[in-house]
């Protein structure tokens, strides 16, 4: 029993000494942000390689999720009579939460790991001490670039998903369903508010994309320098990255909509 | 004055890990302009001493002066400061794979220096000549063999003429020429640059063949220093032992265990 007790107490504050290893690792990755205004390209070049190359899963997916939404949700209203304020309801379902959501989660799985991954590739094969010993520190120069890039991409892809998300719900809504076309726009439009409801999936992704890409790197700058390592850092990685994401999005809703409903 | 005296000095040096001692009271001087090896089995803590040298890790105890400045005692501007005067040569080349190999040698030259583009270029071609490599600027790391890449990494250890170089293994794994190739290149850049350079190693001929002076060390002491000739000569059984590779002496063949005979007649519990 206390062994038991003594094997809890040690796995809590290996958690929270990594916990707190994090936090400092951000606060001098932010401190060194500042650097990377000067060399713009550096963050293009990361907002290639996250942002860009997870534009066809983000596209694919938000498509597809707009589509299924209008479907499903058009069964259920139609029993209330209220088929015509699908656009509204397909809109505020992307704009406030799955577009923020979904794509965070798949930039997760696509960009996260591979950030996490080629960060800790570069430790196991010493090019971060090589950099460290040409005296470029490599979380001015590795780490902070990408976690910029993180940071501006995820709200541009959420946007994106959101915006193809609804056009395939249109494509849904009057080609299959015979929701008028007209009806389907402006009902959005009267009702999908720029500040309550756009800003705040606009801030809503801002945070998760800052979570997912500071989970990415620090677990690819903390990995063990083997492959094994590397391994385990991209699996957590997605794994605390989705778990943050879906935890953040109950608390951010609760704090912007909570009073509301 | 300064110049007289060692360019890296390292009293009293205790380090260790994981409750294991690596360091005991290690003292070590190297001086201006020489090649310095420091020699022992695997597990002794070579390339640790090396990131002890960079300021990569912190000692327990102990002093370690580059140029006069206390490693360990540095800030992190200073420390950096510091590193652009040192060069280092991992053992695995440590190249940047998304960049070609221009760009690797130009790299420590763009981080640090304002020079127009044609100047780093023309500075670029001139170390890959001096390991002649020039012919291989536009190659990824990836299709490099091993010596190459080595060669690489040091035309970009030299980039921005260091006072010190360092080379943590630099013959393991080389075919002889490639190894030929790295013995030429580490004596003559140290010559013709004037910089001093330490060697971390256990490939014992190649590296006596180009050390001014030796370092030996086996769980975590000194355990003689001298020139290569002289270490052959006068040196202790296990240096001797060492240095010509015999499979048994004072450090022995077989692990320690009970006597064989008696083990094999032992009937198994």
């Amino acid at each position: 029993m206390i062994t038991q007790l003594q094997h809890l107490g040690q796995w809590t504050l290996k958690r929270f000494e990594r916990l707190g290893r994090s936090h400092l690792f951000l606060l001098r990755v932010s401190s060194g942000s500042w650097g990377v205004l000067a060399r713009p390209g550096l963050v293009i070049q990361q907002i290639f390689a996250v942002g860009v190359l997870s534009l066809p899963i983000i596209l694919v997916a938000g498509l597809f999720v707009g589509m299924v939404l209008a479907l499903q949700l058009y069964n259920t209203m139609v029993d209330f009579g209220a088929e015509q304020s699908l656009g509204p309801v397909v809109a505020l379902s992307l704009v406030r939460e799955l577009g923020p959501v979904v794509t965070a989660l798949l930039f997760a799985g696509r960009a996260g790991s591979a950030l996490a991954a080629e960060i800790g590739l570069m430790k196991a094969t010493e090019q971060l001490s090589s950099m460290e010993m040409m005296a470029v520190d490599p979380l001015r120069r590795i780490v902070a670039p990408r976690l910029v890039g993180g940071l501006l991409s995820l709200p541009l892809l959420a946007a994106l998903f959101s915006a193809v998300g609804i056009s395939g719900g249109f494509f849904v809504a009057t080609g299959l369903l015979g929701v008028d076309s007209n009806a389907y726009w402006s009902q959005m439009q009267a009702n999908v508010d720029l500040f309550d409801d756009i800003a705040n999936g606009v801030i809503k992704s801002v945070v998760f994309g800052m979570v997912v890409t500071w989970i990415a790197v620090f677990e690819g700058y903390d990995a063990a320098p083997t492959s094994e390592g590397v391994a385990r850092a991209t699996t957590r990685t997605v794994v605390n990255s989705s778990l943050a994401v879906l935890g953040l999005d109950f608390i951010l809703t609760a704090l912007m909509f909570g009073d509301n409903e | 004055m300064l110049q007289d005296s060692p360019l890296v000095e390292i009293r009293g040096l205790h380090f260790g890990y994981s409750g294991r001692m690596i360091f005991d009271e290690v003292d070590i001087d190297i001086q201006r302009g020489k090649i310095t090896a420091i020699m022992g089995p695997s597990g002794t803590g070579k390339t640790t001493l090396l990131r002890l040298i960079g300021g990569q890790e912190r000692p327990v105890r102990g002093t370690i002066r580059v140029d006069g400045a206390n490693v360990p005692g540095l800030s992190r501007k200073h420390l950096y400061q510091l590193r652009k005067k040192m060069g280092m040569l991992f053992q695995s080349g440590a190249l940047l794979t998304d960049l070609n190999v221009f760009d690797n040698v130009a790299f420590p030259l763009r981080e640090h220096t304002d020079l127009p583009d044609i100047m780093i270029r023309d500075l670029v071609l001139i170390k890959l000549q001096a390991v002649g490599l020039r012919g291989a600027r536009e190659l990824m790391p990836s299709a490099l063999s091993g010596g190459m890449a080595r060669r690489v990494a040091l035309a970009r250890a030299i980039a921005l003429d260091p006072m010190i170089m360092m080379y943590d293994e630099p013959f393991s794994g080389q075919d002889p020429i490639s190894m030929g190739v790295l013995v030429k290149l580490i004596r003559e850049l140290n010559d013709a640059l004037g910089m001093t350079t330490i060697i971390v190693s256990h490939d014992v001929n190649e590296t006596a063949s180009i050390a001014d002076y030796l370092y030996l060390l086996s769980e975590g002491k000194v355990v003689e220093h001298g020139t290569p000739e002289r270490l052959r000569q006068a040196g202790s059984e296990w240096t001797r032992q060492f240095l010509e590779g015999l499979p048994d002496g004072p450090v022995p063949f077989h692990y320690p265990a009970p006597d064989f005979v008696e083990e094999l007649l032992q009937f198994p519990a």
